[in-house]
């Protein structure tokens, strides 16, 4: 029996997908669930899985435009435990090991330059190549679709001091993003700095505990969620978002949270906070980093977010701007904990201090707004009592 | 003991260029050759001679039957075969000239001698012995003989043979309707022998767009040559003329000539080198396993040209020289497969580049295809070369020239502009949108280019 492959639903707004990779080739033996190809969309890639064990048949090749719901191929249920084929293309050939030693003393030549893969660019190469070019139409009958880009190919300059690569769709979106943002908001950020000692202590005191009973490590990162939601609680401009010449005040509290992955920045969704325990946060946050990081994260993950966290310090960032993703209307950066020299009661103390700081869109969120929401996220953390208490 | 950087071995156009690139980029090169004049099959036995000898006899040729239609009236016009060929041996033995006073020039060292690899980095060369840190292998091919048509140069010849008779045969049977034999079954066809052609497969030229071949076949029977295709030579009786026992479609025929050229394809020359002692690694069919940069199972010895896969062409050969050259030095060249011209130098002639319409389909790719004949070319119609056709394949979605294929008068000349085209990646509308001069038959794929999404101004 042939079981067909369909293209996933990949959330609402996403109707089309670009074959980004070709995990199984066709006439291969899959397994059911096995990765079979890639699918990238505006938003992110998605590995689509045989839906069964069986031999497989791809309609597709890299670089194909699909549509969700479309047929790309099957599974042949009664092939299953086929022996796998031999990959119809020719495999990329490494250079070639020498068989055997010859009997004579070989000299070896101390060093061996004179090796450049790209030196035999074969005919199979350069058709792949040529399906990465845009199609430049005559201006007068420009095609309404752009030609879809395809598999990614690094192309050495003449001299060898360069290499152009296709942008991948996640990197084409992410900078359109950001400079659409920088375009068409008005965006300032506000700095303030917070004094770590209480959640360090109540972390230190607590994490044996926590992990004991919640089987999760206890983070900063649930502290931060928590005293954001109280602030965005307390002033609903930060919450909400401009669309055309109307504010969109959001009764939910969802964060965007920034995890860097290889493939570029993901911004998985952490949805109804206030529902939230912190033992519910932690777990949430280590399920979506580790599939923004597989790659196997769904539309569903990243979208709906009202406000944005970001952590510039886990990578030592001691201060930065952050930029607003849209169309939320405010972002929250953090920064590494540093122990600095304070003034408390007029005595210099010592104590972990972190930058904190919030960029937001003037558009829609006033100065003083800004400032207070911010340091109302620095109350909240210096003494975090006040969550229990709601002040 | 001598030192080299490098040392070459094979001076036909991927030798002998690879050397000259070497030397250019401050390498010392030693370049080694068994036969005593450079420039390997080409120029010797091969490109050269088989052009200069089309040459001369098209124009015999052209003369006798286009004079009049120009309004040129000639009394006893004819020809004396031993002056052609000595004007023949002449442009040989000037180029062979040149290239050793461009080796001068560059200061490369040259050997005539068989060369062995002794042990990786040593070459003997007679009772020397020669140190090089890289090697070159360029030793080229040589004409397939069939078991039972052993080649003599007299009644059985390879082209080699062919392009040295000393009388032109009376009948001269051609076993392989190749580049070789169609283009040396030409020059004796015009200069009187009936001419017939002997093929195995269903059309000849097969590495051609079919709408070559058979535009070709279709021009080449009408100046008097016969072919049969889908026929297999069995065996041969050489006692008086040659005859042949062959094996055809509605059963066994036999065909008789005065000679039998044997123009069945050509083998790699890789026996002989010493290089099974070395673990260097070759196919069934002889050719060397190189990897992406034309390095065999030893990383410091490169092979090139015939004796490595693809098209046996010498210009391909020489592109492969400089590329390993620059490799060598340091450099990062890349040979791009796609943008290498195929010609057949017949009358007319046919050039292509790119892919076929067969290739292009067994690609998947979707495309458009685009025909403009020289009928309809001004400067065609001038010349009285109204034979054949401009075909271009462009890829549907990104407009990409995909092949071009020329079969007319000077399509050799005419496929440069569609190579660069290609190399660089031109889109079909590109190509159209140049300006072409007026009259010329460069119009013609102007044409064509313009047919593939637009449609043609003079048809």
């Amino acid at each position: 029996m042939k079981v067909e492959i369909r293209v996933p639903s990949a959330g609402e707004s996403v109707t089309e997908a670009t074959v980004a990779s070709i995990l199984k080739p066709s006439g291969t033996a899959v397994k059911a669930d096995e990765e079979i190809l890639e699918l990238e969309t505006d938003k992110l890639n998605q590995v689509v899985y045989a839906p069964s064990s069986g031999q497989l048949e791809l309609l597709v090749k890299v670089g194909d435009v699909v549509k969700v719901g479309q047929v790309i191929g099957s599974v042949d249920t009664a092939a299953a435990g086929v022996e796998a084929k031999k990959m119809p293309v020719e495999p990329p050939k490494e250079p070639v090991k020498k068989e055997k030693e010859p009997e004579k003393k070989v000299e070896k030549s101390p060093e061996v330059p004179g090796a450049f893969p790209g030196a035999r660019k074969k005919v199979d190469a350069a058709l792949q190549e040529m399906q990465s070019l845009e199609a430049k139409l005559p201006e007068k009958i420009a095609s309404p679709t752009p030609a879809p880009s395809s598999a990614r190919q690094s192309l050495p300059s003449a001299d060898g001091r360069q290499t152009r690569q296709k942008m991948s769709k996640l990197r084409r979106v992410i900078s359109e993003r950001l400079v659409q943002v920088k375009n068409e908001t008005a965006m300032l950020t506000t700095f303030n700095e917070v004094d770590m000692s209480t959640v360090i202590a109540v972390r230190e005191k607590e994490q044996e505990n926590f992990q004991k009973r919640h089987g999760v490590k206890l983070g900063y990162m649930s502290f931060f969620i928590k005293a954001s939601l109280a602030a965005l609680q307390e002033f609903p401009d930060i919450n909400a978002q401009i669309e055309k010449d109307e504010i969109i005040y959001n009764h939910f509290f969802n964060i965007s949270i920034a995890v860097s992955t290889d493939k570029g920045l993901m911004v998985p969704v952490l949805k109804n906070v206030d529902q939230l325990s912190y033992a519910e946060i932690e777990k949430q946050l280590k399920t979506l980093a580790e599939k923004a990081r597989a790659g196997t994260i769904s539309i569903d993950d990243l979208q709906g977010g009202t406000f944005t966290i970001t952590n510039a310090g886990q990578f030592g960032s001691l201060f930065s701007a952050p930029i607003l993703n849209p169309p939320q209307s405010a972002i929250l950066g953090m920064h590494n904990i540093v122990k600095r020299a304070v003034v408390i009661d007029d005595q210099i103390a010592i104590r972990p201090m972190m930058y904190l700081a919030l960029s937001y869109d003037h558009r829609i969120v006033d100065g003083k707004t800004a400032v207070l929401f911010l340091m109302h996220i620095k109350k909240n953390l210096e003494e975090p009592t006040r969550l229990l208490l709601d002040l | 003991m001598k030192n080299y950087d490098v040392v070459i071995i094979g001076a036909g156009p991927g030798g002998y260029v690879a050397a000259i690139r070497c030397a250019q980029l401050g390498l010392k090169t030693c370049c080694i050759e068994k036969n005593p004049t450079l420039g390997g099959t080409c120029l010797n036995v091969g490109c050269i001679p088989s052009k200069a000898l089309l040459h001369s006899s098209e124009l015999y040729w052209k003369l006798q039957k286009e004079a009049t239609s120009h309004g040129i009236h000639m009394k006893d016009l004819s020809f004396k075969f031993d002056e052609m060929m000595l004007r023949k041996d002449n442009i040989i033995s000037g180029f062979t000239k040149g290239i050793e006073g461009l080796f001068k020039k560059n200061k490369i060292d040259w050997i005539q001698a068989a060369a062995e690899l002794k042990s990786p980095h040593e070459i003997a060369v007679g009772s020397e012995i020669l140190q090089a840190k890289f090697i070159i292998l360029a030793t080229g091919s040589e004409p397939i003989q069939l078991p039972f048509l052993p080649f003599d140069e007299k009644k059985v010849l390879s082209s080699t043979g062919a392009l040295a008779l000393k009388h032109i045969p009376k009948k001269l049977l051609v076993v392989g309707a190749g580049v070789i034999g169609v283009e040396l079954g030409s020059v004796y066809q015009r200069l009187g022998s009936e001419v017939v052609f002997i093929e195995f497969l269903d059309r000849i030229c097969p590495s051609f767009d079919v709408a070559l071949s058979k535009g070709l076949q279709k021009s080449l029977t009408a100046q008097g040559m016969t072919f049969h295709l889908s026929h297999k030579v069995l065996k041969a009786d050489l006692s008086k003329d040659v005859v042949l026992s062959v094996q055809g479609p509605s059963g066994e025929v036999s065909f008789s000539g005065d000679a039998v050229l044997v123009a069945v394809g050509r083998k790699p020359v890789s026996d002989k080198l010493g290089l099974d002692a070395l673990g260097i690694k070759k196919d069934a069919k002889g050719f060397i396993e190189i990897d992406a940069s034309f390095r065999t199972s030893q990383p410091h010895i490169f092979a090139i040209g015939d004796l490595v896969e693809g098209p046996m062409l010498a210009h391909k050969s020489s592109e492969e020289g400089v590329a390993v050259a620059e490799l060598i030095a340091g450099h990062r060249p890349t040979l791009d497969y796609f943008s290498i011209p195929n010609v057949v130098y017949t009358s007319p002639e046919v050039a292509s580049v790119g892919l076929t319409e067969e290739e292009v389909k067994a690609h998947g790719l979707s495309y458009k295809v685009s025909t403009f004949p020289f009928k309809a070319n001004s400067r065609a119609r001038c010349t009285g070369e109204e034979e054949g056709f401009v075909k271009i394949l462009a890829e549907e979605k990104t407009r990409r020239i995909l092949g071009v294929h020329i079969l007319g008068a000077h399509a050799s000349e005419l496929i440069a502009e569609p190579v660069l085209a290609i190399a660089s990646r031109a889109t079909v509308d590109k190509l159209a949108d140049t300006c072409h001069a007026h009259p010329t038959l460069s119009e013609a794929i102007k044409e064509a280019a313009l047919g593939v999404f637009k449609a043609p101004l003079h048809m």
